[in-house]
């Protein structure tokens, strides 16, 4: 079956929103557990405890990394092109932070020299923070407008610094992306080890969980009160051929609000954010950590989907050239290609999320001390 | 105009970053195999040196696997950071194959290499195998859908120009699917990855059997290894030259060039074994030819022609002139869409609009475009051919030197003798490289035969960088070259330790070298 074009172009920013929250949720909490990694474990068989609790999954998990950049890339060409040259140094210190991942976890304990090891841990520190901060303060950035515009044949042309990135309110968005990746890899460290190490990762959580809502809260005002949001004045047909120079934009005090208005269910995406922190510490500090796992999922649903709802239909506006600012209507691929990948992505999702699924069924249980002496050799 | 600087910085920075990344990407595909059957003869046999085997290997391919990832990242992001212009135009066809690449093989592979590692007490032996399985298909997929999207690159198909997005649109799908170019491409590819994995994996046993350790082990490895290497090298070498042969323009041009074929020559044919060519006189210098070779293997007959350098670059010098026409057309059409008669005009050019971006490197207006500037983008058509004609020859001469030697490691296999043969053991070891060095100069070969396109025909490769200074292009540059030469040194020095230990490394008391987990 095929969808007409401007269902299309709905389907693909929820479903670009689905894979952002899925990368978070998964990718996340193996990142929140290597930023924790250095101060929940005070020795080397703590920090193996720390790291084998995502050692079989964080290579599945950081594919939701690479899915998102592939998707975006063939449903949002002009996004992919755009955001990623004009965020050179921004992607590019996400990407080497990167780096530190994957050998990060397969060389660690390949050697037992704690200098080797302390390294590597500092290094997944690295890898675990960095990531969800820059994301952060890169959707920070969107709400003010990035300065890039096209030229008549759509060569895109970034015109900022990378310094004027580093703003007071996109860090502030920064600190909400690092607290809620932090707090839901807390959670997950919670419900796979037992003892000192998840008394310690319990404090980390409390911290982290009341850190997001005062962020979010705080972000969510300034938004209101000091951030002048994009709406578009001329009519929008969305069945037509993208072209991003083809509309008119103004900048408008209270514009990143105005679909709470229009669409008020669009109100309980926020509301889930704080219900599912709250409920996401309450049931960890009782031990119910998968509970709590499931409602802190739903807390990055809930802020992630904060932010989307109130770009919408802004994926990427522009601050130097009004009318260059990337719509879901503008920026997209063809219907045929929007088509197909939809369909590919029908397919292979629920195989993906079945046999992920199943592997972290193989793997459950808690990561002990005991784990940890009996396979020295072949554990992290 | 984009400053030559910023698009020379920008191709040598994706160009280190691509073969390094192919460094570890061969390696890992051809393991995957070897894994399978060795851990297939555990499960049949029962016998725990399979296991030993299955555990040990896969030890050294976790190490490569894991650069290969790292490595991995960058070229995912590189297209948008680096090639803005290029993600643009040809997104709607080549965003679909890295995406479907991701969500069918990258997410099959990391998944299961997780269960591959930590599995082995948790799961069933049949499980377990089911595992690896899934494991290798993960990653041999991964490598189809790659070379969909680079087959498109040299063979562009399925595909058409919309003026009012400014960019190629997908139109057929399955023709992208199916290009003859990459489907060529994947199995040549592959095979040279499991090429790889067993020269690697016979290197490292006969390096075991010349030091007289771990012989059991080393003699069972090192006959897996000289069967799959032996008909992996045969699949390279015929179906390399399937590759040669197969139609499009952009292989024709590569053809030319790297057999340095100036003149269009009666068929069939010959082929120069070596020659000295002389770009600026466009002649060799000095050549031994073979006769009738070049036109069998390239066009499977004895009578069709295959045009010489000089013939495609007369063709190419009309294509150029059509181009311009459709260049300025687009141009009014884009502020005017409405005028039916360069709408018209355009539609008659548009098959020859990427040969008028060619000027683009010479002239903003192209219509303004001199005399000279064409002839300069008629000389760009061709790549260089020196440096094509040599590399080909160095990977060809290295598959079959690799030939001579499966060939010699499978047929004192099957005598049962290969470990008393001190120069074949010797042979198998200082060969070790070569399957990477023949890795990296047919990737040069492809990519650099390509050139001066990144999409053959479609889009030159100076439109298609991403507009950052020459500063940044220095900056990442740096930063790459210095990350990536840490890596290396910490890889390779966790690869000999752990080559030369040995499954002592598992830590089983099953074998010599049994030191502490040091």
């Amino acid at each position: 079956m095929l969808f007409d074009y401007p269902t299309l172009k709905l389907i693909w920013w929820l479903l670009v929103g689905v894979l952002l929250v899925g990368f978070a949720i998964m990718d996340g909490h193996d990142m929140g557990v290597g930023t924790l990694l250095p101060f929940v474990g005070k020795d080397d068989v703590e920090r193996r405890i720390v790291i084998n609790t995502v050692g079989p999954h964080w290579d599945g998990n950081q594919v939701w990394f690479i899915t998102g950049g592939g998707a975006i890339f063939a449903a949002w060409p002009l996004v992919y092109a755009t955001a990623f040259s004009g965020f050179y140094w921004a992607m590019l210190a996400v990407l080497w932070a990167l780096f530190f991942r994957p050998v990060g976890f397969d060389y660690r304990s390949k050697i037992n020299n704690p200098t080797w090891r302390q390294t590597w841990d500092w290094g997944l520190f690295v890898g675990g923070a960095v990531p969800p901060l820059i994301f952060g303060v890169a959707f920070g950035n969107l709400f003010q407008g990035v300065p890039f515009h096209f030229a008549d044949n759509l060569m895109p042309y970034y015109t900022g610094s990378f310094w004027a990135l580093l703003n007071p309110f996109a860090l502030l968005c920064g600190v909400v992306s690092t607290a809620m990746i932090t707090f839901h890899g807390a959670i997950y460290l919670m419900h796979r080890t037992e003892g000192a190490v998840q008394r310690r990762t319990q404090t980390a959580m409390l911290i982290f969980g009341s850190l997001l809502l005062l962020a979010f809260s705080a972000a969510g005002i300034w938004l209101w009160q000091g951030i002048d949001g994009f709406a578009i004045v001329s009519t929008v047909d969305p069945a037509a051929l993208p072209n991003p120079l083809d509309k008119e934009v103004i900048r408008q005090p209270g514009a990143w609000l105005a679909n709470y208005d229009k669409y008020p269910a669009t109100l309980l995406l926020p509301a889930l954010a704080y219900a599912g922190t709250l409920a996401a510490m309450l049931l960890a500090v009782n031990r119910a950590t998968l509970a709590a796992f499931v409602a802190s999922s739903l807390a990055i649903v809930g802020v992630i989907g904060t932010a989307g709802a109130s770009l919408f239909p802004f994926v990427m506006p522009s601050s130097t050239d009004l009318r260059s600012g990337l719509t879901v209507w503008d920026s997209v691929s063809s219907q045929l290609t929007l088509n197909i990948m939809l369909w590919v992505t029908l397919i292979f999702m629920p195989l993906i999320i079945a046999y992920t699924g199943w592997a972290y069924k193989v793997m459950a249980g808690k990561v002990t001390a005991a784990y940890i002496r009996e396979n020295d050799h072949a554990a992290y | 105009m984009l400053s030559e600087q910023l698009v020379d910085l920008s191709r040598l920075q994706f160009a280190i970053t691509a073969m390094y990344h192919f460094l570890f990407v061969p390696l890992t595909i051809g393991m995957t195999w070897i894994l399978v059957i060795m851990e297939s003869a555990y499960v049949m046999t029962g016998k725990t040196i399979y296991k030993d085997m299955t555990r040990f290997w896969g030890k050294l391919f976790g190490i490569n696997f894991a650069l290969g990832v790292t490595t991995g990242i960058t070229m995912e992001f590189q297209f948008g950071t680096n090639w803005a212009y290029y993600s643009h135009y040809v997104g709607d066809i080549f965003g679909a194959p890295l995406a479907i690449e991701g969500l069918m093989a990258f997410f099959l592979e990391s998944t299961f290499i997780g269960l591959f590692f930590f599995g082995w007490d948790r799961l069933s032996r049949k499980q377990h195998l089911l595992v690896t399985i899934l494991m290798a298909v993960g990653t041999n997929l991964s490598a189809l859908w790659i070379l969909i999207a680079n087959g498109w690159m040299q063979n562009p198909v399925g595909a058409e120009f919309s003026y009012v997005t400014m960019r190629m649109e997908m139109v057929d799908f399955w023709a992208v699917l199916f290009n003859p170019d990459a489907q060529a491409k994947f199995v040549h590819t592959v095979s040279a990855g499991y090429v790889t994995g067993a020269m690697f994996v016979l290197s490292i046993s006969a390096f075991y059997l010349l030091r007289g350790r771990d012989v059991e082990f080393a003699k069972k490895s090192f006959r897996i290894a000289a069967a799959f290497g032996f008909t992996s090298i045969c699949s390279v070498i015929v179906l390399g030259d399937e590759s040669g042969y197969t139609v499009g323009e952009a292989q024709q041009t590569k053809l030319a060039a790297m057999e340095a074929m100036w003149e269009t020559e009666p068929a069939p044919a010959g082929f120069n074994l070596i020659a000295i060519p002389n770009e600026a006189e466009m002649k060799n210098d000095f050549a031994i030819e073979i006769p009738w070779v070049m036109g069998i293997i390239g066009t499977r007959s004895l009578d069709k022609q295959i045009p010489g350098i000089k013939e495609i670059r007369e063709k190419n010098r009309e294509r150029i002139l059509s181009g311009q026409i459709a260049v300025g057309a687009l141009e009014k059409l884009r502020k005017n869409p409405a005028d039916a008669e360069t709408k018209a005009l355009f539609e008659q050019h548009v098959g020859d609009l990427g040969f008028g971006l060619l000027l683009k490197k010479y002239v903003v207006d192209v219509s303004q475009a001199t005399p000279e500037m064409i002839d300069k983008a008629v000389a760009d058509t061709i790549p260089r051919v020196a440096p094509l004609f040599w590399t080909f020859r160095l990977m060809v001469g290295f598959g079959f030197l690799m030939l001579a030697l499966f060939g010699a490691a499978l047929w004192s296999s099957i005598k049962g003798n290969f470990a008393d043969q001190p120069w074949l053991l010797r042979a198998s070891l200082w060969m070790l490289p070569v399957p990477w060095l023949s890795c990296e100069l047919g990737w040069f070969v492809a990519e650099y035969g390509r050139q001066p396109w990144t999409i053959y025909g479609v889009l030159p490769t100076h439109m298609s960088v991403s507009t950052l200074s020459v500063g940044s292009l220095y900056g990442s540059l740096a930063g790459f070259v210095g990350f990536y030469t840490l890596l290396l040194v910490v890889e390779m020095y966790l690869m000999v330790r752990f080559a030369k230990q040995g499954p002592g490394s598992l830590g089983t008391g099953r074998y010599d070298n049994e030191y502490a987990h040091a």
